[in-house]
């Protein structure tokens, strides 16, 4: 067999992506209290991205998935440069950002961000006309397209939904319910034409039977206007829903990433079968679960990060394999196992492609049968 | 044994432009040994019939109906008697873990007071007794001397329900018991709750938005919209195949992993769940249904007969049609 190749951050793919991440690290330095710092210890350090590669291409919905604390949201504001990473860079269209001023600025027009409450994103003694308008003023945008400001506002209020645009221009947040303020919210990035969407949670924090027409005005403007799109999610069943890729993170590195009937039908990483057993549905209480919480990350193990808990080094099939040592002491990137679908785990890797995990969570049986 | 009994509850609360309804008619059972799942959006009045239940609700509140807890009305009892009555015959598992316990009060000594205030035991005894909780819901009995800041989520909300069953109620209500809790933490908690309910017997009402985890802890469910029941049955089927257009939009907000119905077709309802001082007429739901007819704007339907052990509130179901596409 060939020694698979490993992810080196760049892809087959001929297109430059809109948004590439290089080797990114981002930390959080604990405090030190007085007397710790006499006695001579450093204050920890939570490393909550810890050495991530992904590339999101023009048109693209990628999810990010993981538990709480696996870094997901921390990669997000990272990558809109709400964060400084550590080390590492992050490149809009080919081009790195840096610390210019001039770039960031650009940048940060062309991509935009969803955040998971809209009621805490909109200013609540802001007219909506103003929430949205806000966003060209500060980049300076009078005109475009030939529209002056009110036109622009009209036409990105339309776009998320709220129609006739008008009638919206003079309420407040609180006069709408929460579906219309994401929608809101979302009108705030299309007014700017954006590239990209980063979305933190676009629909937990909305009723169950608004999230639909929200997820799909999100498809909807992929579709429409290319614009790529990052979604940062727990919920597994939105991935499957809306995602083109799943990347799945854990203790600030992505452990697997592939197209999403693969990464969520047929996972490699024991981490994604995990994650995957625990998405509630009839009859899922008696599937096996991880014990324990979700892991420190300013104590990552050595080895492989997911070793301790996971359940392959517990049951001895990874010793079985051979692997076990290699899981405990050997730190791994990700490894491409089948075409487009990488996972950093040796027990995948020695298997090989050939020999395929079933998949946990088979389709429910059809309505009706 | 029937452990709880609501009959046409009606809950308006007090504002300053007169009583808004709540809750609008109604009925539930539960039997011992038995977990009632409760599903609806904010605002379709699940929690406040938690709150009816254990006479919680704010003063001014118009109450109407019948709760009964082990055949007593909860609605005509006298303060004292209520006070007694909760806890040791029905105790709640709040939301958000994080708020409901006392920053600055060991664990043991919050879990040991409500034992001791209800006369069961005394203080020593109480403590035993606390330890014996701690391991009863996972947590080890030297825990006890911990603070909430000391625990993690999942920690905390599993002391949470060791309280709720510190004076061996007969009713446990979960309301939104895993909401703040992350997935992984969140299955370890509904897999312990599920084992304590079997374990002990105890008739549960567990509410929550999240149909899914209804699916997997309870036997049957009922599903509200603007404070009023439009389906109950078997949850399996329910879920599974539902009989009100309603309930088919809400399960079809939690797609199922794998499932290729659901793959990059998001499917939701437009509009939002009403207001509850501006209740559509006729079926509540017609606005939003997408199979509404001409007499749902002016027929409020009854819970019909729809197969073994299932109602569901829609004039279709009357009249014999199949809602599921």
């Amino acid at each position: 067999m060939s020694e698979p190749a490993t992810w080196s951050g760049t892809s087959k793919e001929t297109a430059t992506p809109v948004v590439e991440v290089r080797d990114l690290h981002v930390s959080f330095q604990g405090r030190v209290g007085i007397g710790a710092g006499l006695a001579g210890r450093s204050a920890t350090v939570a490393r909550a991205v810890d050495g991530v590669n992904l590339q999101l291409h023009q048109g693209e919905v990628l999810a990010l998935a993981g538990e709480s604390g696996c870094g997901k949201t921390t990669l997000a504001r990272t990558i809109m440069g709400l964060e400084r990473p550590k080390e590492g860079e992050i490149l809009f269209e080919g081009v790195s950002l840096g610390t210019s001023t001039k770039i960031l600025r650009e940048y940060r027009r062309r991509v935009q961000i969803v955040f998971q409450d809209p009621t805490a994103a909109l200013n609540p003694r802001q007219t909506i006309y103003e929430s949205v308008a806000e966003a060209l003023r500060i980049h300076g945008i009078t005109r475009q397209d030939g529209m002056p400001e009110e036109e622009l506002v009209a036409r990105a209020l339309a776009r998320s939904g709220l129609r006739p645009p008008e009638r919206f221009f003079l309420l407040y947040p609180h006069e709408l319910s929460g579906g219309q303020r994401q929608r809101v919210v979302i009108a705030g990035c299309l007014v700017l034409e954006p590239e990209v969407i980063v979305a933190d949670e676009p629909v937990s924090s909305l009723d169950a039977s608004v999230r639909g027409e929200i997820l799909k005005l999100l498809l909807g403007l992929r579709d429409d206007f290319g614009i790529a799109m990052l979604v940062v999610t727990h919920d597994l069943g939105l991935a499957w829903t809306i995602a083109d890729r799943v990347a799945v993170m854990y203790l600030g590195r992505i452990v697997e990433i592939g197209p999403t009937e693969e990464v969520l039908t047929r996972p490699f990483h024991p981490y994604t079968q995990a994650l995957l057993q625990v998405v509630p549905e009839a009859g899922g209480l008696s599937r096996p679960q991880l014990t324990g919480e979700a892991p420190d990350p300013t104590r990552i193990p050595e080895g492989c990060r997911f070793h301790p808990r996971c359940p392959q080094v517990v049951s001895g099939e990874a010793s079985a394999a051979g692997v076990e040592d290699r899981c405990r002491g050997e730190d791994l990137a990700l490894i491409e196992l089948q075409p487009g679908h990488f996972a950093a785990c040796h027990l995948a890797a020695a298997r090989g492609t050939g020999t395929l995990s079933p998949s946990p969570n088979p389709p429910r049986p059809a309505e009706g049968t | 044994m029937t452990v709880l009994s609501v009959r046409d509850l009606e809950v308006a609360y007090k504002t300053q432009v007169g009583p808004i309804p709540a809750v609008r008619g109604v009925s539930l059972d539960i039997e011992s040994g038995e977990v009632l799942g409760l599903a609806g959006e904010s605002g379709c009045g699940k929690s406040t019939i938690v709150n009816a239940i254990l006479r919680l609700l704010p003063a001014g509140t118009q109450v109407s109906g019948e709760v009964l807890l082990n055949g007593e009305d909860v609605l005509a009892m006298k303060p004292g008697r209520m006070r007694a009555v909760r806890w040791t015959q029905a105790s709640v598992i709040f939301q958000g873990a994080m708020h409901a316990l006392n920053p600055v009060q060991r664990i043991g000594d919050q879990l040991a007071e409500a034992i001791v205030i209800h006369g069961q035991a005394d203080e020593r005894e109480a403590m035993v007794r606390v330890g014996a909780l701690l391991e009863q819901v996972g947590l080890p009995p030297r825990r006890l001397r911990d603070y909430p800041h000391e625990l993690s989520g999942g920690q905390k909300q599993r002391v949470m329900i060791a309280m709720a069953l510190a004076c061996s109620p007969s009713l446990v209500i979960a309301d939104e018991p895993t909401t703040a809790l992350d997935v992984m933490v969140q299955a370890q908690v509904l897999r312990l709750l599920n084992e304590l309910q079997r374990e002990l017997g105890l008739a549960m009402l567990f509410i929550t938005h999240d149909l899914s985890v209804l699916v997997e802890v309870c036997d049957r469910l009922a599903i509200m919209y603007a404070g009023k029941i439009v389906e109950e049955g078997p949850s399996q089927e329910v879920f599974g195949r539902p009989a009100h257009p309603y309930t088919a939009a809400l399960a079809a907000a939690f797609p199922a992993v794998g499932d290729p119905r659901f793959r990059r077709k998001p499917s939701g309802l437009g509009g939002d769940p009403p207001q509850p001082d501006a209740v559509p007429s006729g079926c509540s739901f017609h606005p939003r249904c997408p199979v509404a007819f001409e007499p749902c704007p002016d027929t409020d339907p009854d819970l019909y007969p729809a197969g073994k052990g299932r109602r569901a509130a829609c004039l279709l179901v009357r009249d014999g049609v199949e809602v599921t596409s």
